[in-house]
């Protein structure tokens, strides 16, 4: 494999921008890398036919002198749940086999502007619903440093993307921890901005009220700099934050300086750091914890009573928002229709393409959320969900009193063997224990890859958790940990990835 | 369908008190939609008027517009109600082909505007306080166009066409509290309340308002109660009411198709029912089941809404005159009749004939043309006759009458050219040839060669029999092919005859 | 609280328009009972004097200027549709009353 993809974004912005490489040789580079081992790995649904002319097009631009984005002319993966103009977006469902949007998302648009290049649409579970990427209509996505294990999910086709050095970087959605968990479970840097810090028009909606979009990469400030050309102010998404952002990437190159960690109030939440975690998982934790220590960080113990209520309340919330927001999909303006024998009725019609469109983790989510719903459990379902959710916003209201940022594993274990948790639907949704109650509360959330587990070799993730709109002290301080690591280790931490074999397409 | 069984009218009162509930549909006139950057326009080519949030595409968002919040106020204040301190957005969650998300953006537990009353005057000026629960803000759903089978009836229907270009317009429904005491009066009550909503909506310029159109939509609640008894009967709830004759025949018929059903000890089933305007029948639609289960809760999409009191305020300060209020003024101002005003109200031209006086006309033209010519010539071509001409065009028409540019005849060929659409008066009258010869010269000659054809009438006007005149003027008007100020002629014919 | 029974699963099946084939009912009637009796622990939590929260970044009043924009052509309109008639969306017969 070429050694160009190996390096971060923006070590190939450089080589870039001092005309060293050409984008169409990057952009080139990527392709040949997802030739070879895509067929096996299923990261991608769909590969770009144009990204050579785009990446030609920004070389001529750049040899006219034309002032560009620092990231213009790199490739990036883009999750199948945001819509796109030329590529389809199907939401890894059937239902909308290759329905190809008339409008670009708005994170995909201003990449777009920044003139990156889109390789093409990473897989996911359906309608982003799994923490595997087994849910696909379109089949799994294996995990980039074991194929034999699950890259997690629902954003597994692009962690793993990025992790098999598929693409530098790439954008994931969060629901509740779409982003995180498969960064944890593939080594590779995810980041869930605050809640309403990245556009989500355009992005096909699971749950309105916990849906973020934001980037993935191997490194820190590479995640920066793509948030920092997808974040900001739409007026298309009412729920969008207007403040001004200041720059990421700047947070991150601050955080790499080091000074960060000395004094920084570093919170450990106590419920989620318990032997229900697994032991290789829990011993990478304690060891980043004491090497920030080290560092001069203040590690305080902090407390979430209410975190053990974070999962069912989520999964309340999440269905029902999720049955109605997929009420959509009916057979008559887009999407896929089946049509039954006889002469039916257009609710026949609709029933049927529901039927056969959705999958099973979709059409058993949707079930719960019409029961959470429905007359007379309205109540004692969504609504108390409701509440729940401002019982978990007061305890990290509380924690961020004692600590400026909070920790924890952000998976309770590494990657599964494929298949492992398919039967047992509602151990895959606690799998998500650690991730959710981010979600719930708005904040952004960070995952970045801190080790190896001893028993299994695989990649170890730490969440870094900011309040509401410090999505910069997130990056600030990932950074610097980053950093801390990295000089440990002698080397960044991908170095170690195994490279990966297997058929290509 | 089965023909119901109805009893007569007065007959089912003397047992049965009616109670009637009125849910009535507003079509905001915004540019854009409620929730969409789409245009709010009627009549565009199917699907052209949409954007993704319309079609329901993936993806899209819904945002607020805000000129639909500000008229929703203001219909709220005019309707007397409290403007929430704080409101928020809803879905009302079914399927249906027309409803883009197969939900709809309404309000549920938290509308704008609720606790109102409307005072409605009925035809004999007696006035009636309806009063109002709420009103809120909602989109209105597609059109769609039913095709093989009966007449573009559901029913029988082989396919069905969708037009997304209604979708998302903006909407505020009006919901009453029940409605009682209204007795042998209740159709025209429901009448007469509709009719002022749509005065209100008119003065208030938010709404186009046309019943033809779809902008206002009247669903009619009718339930009868033995008399005696105090607990409410099973209500049914006729929709597609959409013109002010037929919600009062509606609510007649419910009533006298529920007492049928009464007097033989049968219950009424809760159902939704529809208007048949070529019958003036309802058949049933809908029975209300479970199926209604419509999974209401908070939109995530958008946030909730805190109207400052200073617009509330402001649009409170705006507002235009009550339409009672402006009645007993305009009444006054123009000095009519009893009779002769009230046929203008009852006509519902009230706002026709005051923009007509104000852009120039006098009361008692303004009166006879929307009441008389146009009225007809709507009957005929049966339109409304608002869609005929707009009140400047009749002012302008009567402002070349009073300037004796044409006579009454004339006027109304020139007002057939308005109605073509053939352009402005003078136009019309330059184009057809229709201005009155005001050229003495050509009216001397016409009249001496009358005269001296006729030289008995020239005695008997020299004689000073003024009135024998009329043979004289007759033939020369005759002469000019009628386009001549029969009034100028006289004095001319006078002038002649005495030379 | 919850007494879920296949009838449950095959009315909420009807509300979301999903034609569950009677395996998939059965499944989903226990897969729903063990649901909702794991999430059932919310109402321990959620007492009255607890305000519920819908949005997780507290705003109001955002809305847009009375301005066209983002308008679809007829044909970006139809382009994904499963059948249309050249200006319209084509669906089969429709049963049910408008609501
Ligand atoms: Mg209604
Ligand atoms: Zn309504």
């Amino acid at each position: 494999m070429s050694d160009l993809i190996r390096l971060s974004a923006v070590d190939q912005a450089e080589l870039l921008a001092s005309r060293e490489v050409s984008s169409v040789e990057l952009t080139r580079a990527h392709l040949d890398r997802i030739a070879e081992i895509d067929g096996d790995l299923g990261a991608f649904l769909h590969v770009s036919d144009t990204a050579l002319t785009v990446a030609d097009e920004v070389d001529a631009a750049r040899a006219n002198g034309v002032e560009l984005n620092p990231l213009a002319g790199v490739p990036i993966a883009i999750k199948d749940v945001l819509a796109t103009t030329d590529m389809p977006a199907t939401a890894g469902s059937k239902i909308l086999e290759g329905w190809v949007s008339p409008y670009d998302a708005t994170p995909v648009a201003r990449l777009r502007k920044a003139r990156m290049i889109l390789l093409g649409k990473t897989n996911m579970d359906e309608f982003a619903m799994g923490s595997s990427t087994e849910h696909s209509a379109y089949g799994i996505t294996r995990n980039s440093w074991d194929r034999t294990r699950i890259p997690g999910g629902s954003g597994g086709g692009s962690a793993s993307a990025v992790g098999a050095f598929q693409a530098p970087v790439a954008l994931g959605s969060d629901t509740g921890g779409s982003i995180r968990q498969p960064a944890a479970l593939t080594g590779t840097v995810g980041m869930k901005p605050t809640y309403g810090g990245v556009s989500r028009y355009g992005a096909i909606a699971l749950a309105s009220s916990l849906d973020q979009v934001g980037p993935v990469s191997r490194t820190v400030l590479d995640s920066a700099l793509v948030h920092d050309i997808i974040g900001g102010h739409d007026p298309h998404d009412s729920t969008s934050i207007p403040d001004e952002w200041t720059s990421f990437a700047d947070a991150a190159r601050r955080g790499a300086r080091g000074e960060s960690l000395k004094g920084l109030r570093v919170g450990v939440i106590k419920e989620l750091d318990t032997d229900g975690i697994q032991s290789g998982v829990l011993a990478r934790f304690h060891e980043t914890l004491r090497m920030l220590a080290a560092e001069g960080a203040e590690i305080v113990e902090v407390s979430m009573p209410n975190i053990e209520y974070a999962v069912a309340a989520y999964y309340l919330i999440l269905t029902a928002e999720a049955s109605s927001n997929l009420a959509k999909f009916d057979s008559v303006r887009f999407g896929l229709r089946v049509t039954p024998s006889g002469n039916p009725t257009v609710e026949d019609v609709m029933s049927a393409t529901r039927e056969v469109g959705f999958g099973d983790e979709a059409k058993r989510r949707i079930i719960l959320g019409t029961y959470a719903l429905s007359a007379g459990y309205y109540d004692a379902y969504y609504g108390s969900a409701q509440k729940v959710r401002t019982l978990i916003q007061r305890d990290f209201a509380a924690a961020f009193g004692q600590a400026d940022v909070l920790v924890s594993p952000t998976a309770p274990t590494t990657a599964w063997e494929i298949g492992a948790k398919l039967d047992d639907p509602l151990a895959m949704w606690l799998s998500d224990i650690t991730t959710i109650p981010v979600n719930m509360a708005g904040i952004p959330g960070m995952s970045i890859p801190i080790g190896l587990a001893d028993e299994d070799n695989l990649p170890v993730g730490l969440q870094l958790m900011a309040p509401a709109r410090e999505d910069a002290k997130l990056y600030e301080v990932g950074a610097a940990v980053e950093a801390l690591l990295d000089a440990h280790r002698g080397k960044p931490f991908h170095a170690l990835t195994p490279n990966y074999v297997g058929g290509g397409k | 369908m089965a023909k119901d069984a109805l009893v007569d009218f007065d007959d089912a009162l003397t047992r049965y008190e009616p109670v009637i509930g009125l849910e009535v549909h507003v079509e905001l006139s915004t540019k854009t939609k409620m929730f969409s950057s789409a245009p709010n326009i009627f009549g565009a080519e199917p699907n052209t008027a949409v954007t993704p949030v319309c079609l329901g595409l993936p993806g899209s968002l819904p945002v607020v517009n805000k000129e639909a919040v500000r008229y929703s106020i203001s219909l709220g204040l005019a309707l007397g109600c409290e403007i929430a301190e704080s409101c928020r957005f809803a879905r009302k969650n079914y399927f249906y082909p027309d409803l883009a998300k197969n939900y709809q953006i309404s309000q549920y537990d938290e509308p704008i505007a609720f606790d109102g009353s409307l005072e409605v005057e009925l035809d004999n000026g007696d006035i009636i306080t309806v009063p109002i629960e709420r009103a809120h803000m909602e989109e209105d759903a597609g059109k769609l166009t039913h095709v093989g089978g009966a007449t573009g009836r559901i029913q029988g229907a082989e396919y069905s066409l969708v037009d997304y270009n209604r979708a998302g317009v903006p909407l505020v429904e009006i919901v009453t509290r029940p409605i009682f005491g209204v007795e042998e009066r209740a159709g025209e009550i429901a009448r007469a309340y509709v009719a002022t909503i749509r005065d209100i909506v008119r003065a208030l310029g938010i709404s186009e308002a046309k019943m033809e159109r779809g902008n206002l939509r009247c669903d009619a609640n009718v339930s009868l109660r033995p008399r005696g008894t105090d607990k409410l009967g099973t209500r049914t709830e006729t929709k597609n009411v959409n013109s002010l004759r037929s919600i009062e025949r509606a609510v007649r018929y419910e009533i006298q198709r529920q007492a049928a059903l009464l007097d033989k000890g049968i219950a009424i089933t809760q159902e939704t029912r529809h208007w048949h305007e070529d019958t003036g029948t309802t058949s049933p639609g809908r029975p209300k089941s479970d199926a209604d289960d419509y999974r209401y809760f908070p939109e995530p999409d958008l946030l909730p809404i805190r109207p400052s009191r200073a617009l509330v305020d402001e649009l409170r300060a705006a507002l235009p005159e009550p339409p009672a209020a402006e009645r007993r003024r305009l009444k006054a101002e123009w000095g009519f009749s009893d009779i002769d005003f009230q046929s203008i109200v009852n006509a519902g031209l009230l706002v026709e004939v005051r923009e007509t006086v104000e852009a120039g006309a006098t009361p008692a033209a303004a009166r006879k043309w929307w009441l008389g010519e146009l009225s007809r010539i709507a009957n005929d071509q049966n339109v409304e006759v608002t869609s005929l001409v707009t009140a400047a065009q009749v002012a302008e028409l009567q402002a070349a009458v009073d300037a004796g540019t044409i006579n009454d005849k004339l006027a109304r060929e020139a007002l057939a050219g308005l109605i073509a659409g053939e352009g402005t008066v003078a136009d019309i009258i330059e184009k057809r040839g229709l201005a009155v010869v005001s050229d003495d010269g050509a009216l001397i000659t016409a009249i001496d060669a009358a005269l001296a054809s006729q030289p008995d009438v020239l005695g008997k006007i020299r004689d000073g029999k003024v009135e024998a005149a009329g043979a004289i003027i007759g033939a020369v008007m005759k002469a000019m092919g009628g386009k001549a100020d029969a009034a100028r002629v006289r004095e001319l014919v006078i002038e002649r005859a005495n030379a | 609280m919850s007494d879920i029974t296949e009838d449950t699963v095959r009315h909420l099946a009807g509300l979301a328009r999903i034609a569950l084939t009677p395996e998939e009912i059965t499944r989903l009637t226990g897969e729903l009972q063990a649901i909702t009796a794991a999430v059932e622990s919310v109402n321990k939590v959620a007492t009255p004097d607890v305000p519920a929260t819908s949005h997780p970044i507290p705003m109001e009043n955002v809305w847009r200027e009375d301005v066209i924009a983002d308008q679809l052509t007829i044909d970006e309109a139809l382009a994904g549709a499963p059948d249309h008639d050249g200006s319209r969306f084509r669906v089969t017969a429709i049963l049910g009353e408008e609501q």
